[in-house]
């Protein structure tokens, strides 16, 4: 147990994320691949992540604008929006895109855009999370190791 | 890099130092696959455009290990690229996919992947991705060490061409001595050049290696794009040589190339073998190694006026991609070929792409291609991709000849009865073989490997048609070429077709029926970045062998039409025929292509063997005389598409 007590609340922070279903063991993969010589690898990663998928949300906004929906070019934007975030272990966001690329396959387009709300929610959340968690991060210094979620 | 290489690495053991090609489109799965890879001690490169891999393979054919490519990608299809690589730079490919369906990865194993990666990938699977270059590297060397022992001794290379596994070598290299030795004094009586020029509606002109020589090097004066028979003949400027003659030759090229492209990379290897010769073998070789190849065939592939002519990789397919039939086809050089037919193709820088299968290992006929002249040799041709230049691949055709015999098989490839021209045999790897000469090479491979292999194939190998693909590969290039010691290459290339039972399962000549389809659906596809990959045609199209002129007439006629499609494209797509049973001939080697039972297959086009519709005289002594009598049994039978060339067959038809 850290004795530093930002360091405490970080592993807390952390532990939550992953108790909640936010992260998954991904994230702890990202973690492991941060040291000496990355130090900031996760952040970066993440961060890479957020640039990135943001421009896919609004890909899938402008396509779910279009009437009828094109299911194809859904399915392939969402296809790449799960890539990325169960890359950084989105685990919450990676289950809406599975379930959204569901509805295209079947063709829902009610459903497809119900689960778009409910993806944009769950990410929005995740990604003030960890921006929260990242900050606490910087504050308490350098982590020694990675921990795994208990 | 080459067995070798790894072994006498004395800074970093391998695997450490792999250097590994990534390439995914989202930044941020490869920025974690980079840091993965780093952290494996890998040496990294990345880029997020397929186009831009590419263009660093071909550019250094010896810069990278390994490749690692996401499937879905904007600018390319994953499974291209996959095939690409496999075909041009027989690399190792993974891929990566946030996809898991049993259908993707299927599709991905039978474009030649060697392996497929869900995402997000974790570092344990990473760790062990070196497997696939070593035992890429390893089947080389064995096959080396097993044609070593068994070829005589090659003047160029030190290595005997393995394509094949080991085992194989050994079979295929005794087995294509034996018929070899019969073969040789026959084809030697034949001699050079044309036939009395009065019997030309069936001139049986044999393509000796001088004659095709100038025949390629006509085509390199000419360029890709205007080597047209016509032009082609007043420059060879042989007496007595027709205009059908050099555009049967031709067409035989194109279509045993372009049947050559094929995404199984055992296939492929075994056609790059054979049509290529020695060097190509070599390449194929080479290839897992990852030595020179790369860059050989990223030469062929890559420029633009090589006429190359790309075998699908066999290993590539390994890369051996499966290929949709139809949409294989696409690829197929036919694009480049112009209306006066075969030329055309043979013209298109990608040359045709053989395909290679997957594996990367693919034979590349084509590559040899490299602008580059003949220099490259020998050693280049370990990248089977003659480097000589775009020409080579047809220098390497010295056997059109034995094509032509083989054709005759039915050889008339049935896509519109592709010309089987008694050339033929496009083996893009030629220019350099010829010239590098394919020395100490067995002997027997002359004339074994073309008739009598294909055509005996029924009676010898009733099984395994592999190894009558491969002898009729074998035989398909080597003919003419007594020197191309080539044909002992093939052997290793034989037993490695005999051993790849299961990619060829009968199937007699795919490339023969899928010739049709994808002559027709080529043309669009031909674009380059894909450059041709001939890769679907299975051996089994084999580039029928037409004896006779009027078929070839038909073909051409035929063939202008269908290729008139093709051309517009100069890149000879890469035609995906996944077809590694298409080599597979049966028993009876016929015309598979009459009425291939085509079976498609997740992409693969499997032609049944054709039950002895075609007969081949077993008696054939030499491959004129196995075209005549395929072509009398065309003749006879009006079937204009049997691809196969009595036996086994492996007729070769080169898709176009």
């Amino acid at each position: 147990m850290e004795r530093n007590p930002l360091r405490r609340q970080l592993q807390i922070m952390r532990k939550s994320l992953f108790d909640q279903g936010y992260l998954d063991e991904q994230f702890v993969q990202l973690e492991e691949l941060q040291d000496d010589s990355n130090p900031n690898f996760v952040e970066e990663v993440v961060t890479l992540y957020y640039r990135d998928s943001a421009r896919l949300i609004l890909n899938l906004e402008q396509a779910l604008e279009r009437k009828p929906y094109n299911f194809n070019k859904l399915d392939a934007y969402m296809h790449q929006f799960k890539g990325s975030s169960s890359s950084i272990g989105a685990k919450k966001v990676k289950a809406e895109s599975t379930l959204f690329r569901e509805y295209c396959k079947s063709g829902n387009g009610e459903g497809c855009m119900r689960c778009f709300q409910q993806l944009k929610k769950e990410y929005a959340t995740l990604r003030k999370k960890l921006e929260a968690y990242f900050q606490l991060a910087r504050q308490a210094g350098p982590m020694e190791t990675a921990c795994r979620p208990k | 890099m080459t067995v070798e290489r790894i072994v006498s690495e004395t800074k970093d053991p391998f695997p450490v130092g792999m250097r590994v090609l990534a390439v995914d489109d989202d930044p941020t799965c490869l920025l974690l696959l980079e840091t993965l890879l780093r952290r494996c001690q890998y040496h990294v490169t990345t880029t997020s455009q397929a186009i831009t891999a590419l263009k660093m393979l071909r550019e250094n054919k010896n810069m990278f290990d390994l490749v690692i490519s996401d499937v879905h990608m904007p600018d390319m299809d994953g499974f291209k690229l996959l095939e690409l690589v496999g075909l041009e730079m027989d690399l190792p490919v993974i891929m990566l996919s946030a996809n898991g369906d049993t259908k993707l990865v299927m599709k991905g194993i039978t474009h030649g992947a060697c392996d497929y990666l869900l995402k997000p990938v974790r570092i344990e699977e990473l760790k062990n991705i070196w497997q696939h270059v070593v035992r890429r590297k390893k089947f080389d060397r064995k096959d080396r060490n097993n044609s070593d022992s068994k070829d005589k001794p090659h003047a160029d290379s030190g290595e005997a061409a393995g394509i094949g596994k080991a085992d194989n070598n050994v079979k295929i290299n005794k087995k294509r001595k034996d018929q070899n030795e019969d073969e040789d004094e026959d084809l030697d009586e034949n001699g050079h050049d044309n036939d009395d020029p009065s019997a030309q509606k069936k001139p049986r002109v044999v393509w000796s290696v001088e004659l095709h020589r100038k025949f390629v090097a006509a085509v390199n004066q000419l360029g890709i794009e205007k080597a047209v028979p016509k032009k082609i003949l007043e420059l060879m400027n042989v007496e007595k040589l027709t205009r059908e003659n050099v555009a049967s030759h031709l067409q035989a090229l194109i279509l045993t190339f372009s049947a050559l492209s094929y995404y199984d990379p055992k296939v492929i290897r075994m056609l790059t073998v054979i049509f290529c010769f020695q060097k190509f073998r070599l390449y194929l070789k080479r290839i897992s190694c990852v030595a020179n190849q790369q860059a050989n065939m990223a030469a062929a592939v890559g420029t633009a006026d090589s006429s190359y002519l790309r075998m699908g990789s066999l290993n590539g397919l390994g890369n051996f991609h499966a290929f949709a039939g139809t949409d294989q086809l696409h690829n197929a050089a036919f694009r480049s070929f112009p209306p006066s037919g075969v030329l055309g193709r043979l013209n298109t820088p990608a040359g045709l792409g053989i395909r290679g299968l997957p594996s990367p290992g693919t034979i590349q006929l084509g590559h040899a291609q490299n602008s580059g002249h003949s220099s490259n040799d020998q050693s280049k041709l370990q990248s089977l991709v003659p480097g000589n230049h775009n020409t080579n691949i047809l220098q390497g055709m010295p056997m059109s000849l034995e094509l032509d015999q083989l054709q005759n098989n039915k050889g008339v490839t049935h896509i519109g009865e592709l010309p089987t021209a008694n050339s033929t045999a496009v083996f893009p790897v030629s220019g350099s073989l010829i010239d590098s000469r394919i020395a100490g090479f067995s002997n027997n491979s002359l004339g074994v490997t073309s008739n009598s292999l294909m055509l005996e194939g029924s009676s010898q190998q009733a099984t395994l048609h592999a190894s009558n693909l491969r002898d009729g590969v074998s035989s398909i290039g080597f003919q003419n070429v007594n020197t191309l010691s080539d044909f002992a290459s093939i052997d290793p290339l034989s037993s490695q077709l005999r051993d790849s039972k299961a990619d060829l399962q009968g199937q007699a000549a795919p490339i023969n029926c899928n010739a049709g389809p994808m002559i027709r659906s080529v043309p669009q596809e031909w674009n380059a970045p894909y450059q041709s990959h001939l890769m679907s045609c299975s051996v089994n199209s084999s580039i029928p062998v037409n004896g006779a002129m009027v078929q070839l007439d038909q073909c051409l006629d035929r063939n202008n039409s269908i290729f008139h499609r093709t051309m517009d494209s100069d890149s000879i797509g890469p035609l995906n025929f996944v077809d590694p049973l298409s080599i597979e001939h049966s028993e009876g080697l016929n015309s598979a292509a009459m009425k291939p039972p085509v079976i498609e297959k997740e992409g693969y086009l499997m032609y049944q063997p054709r039950p002895h519709g075609n007969h081949i005289p077993d008696n054939i002594g030499s491959l004129e005389d196995l075209a005549s009598a395929m072509m009398k049994q065309d003749r006879d039978k009006g079937n204009p598409t049997n691809g196969n060339f009595g036996h086994n067959s492996y007729s070769h038809r080169t898709c176009i």
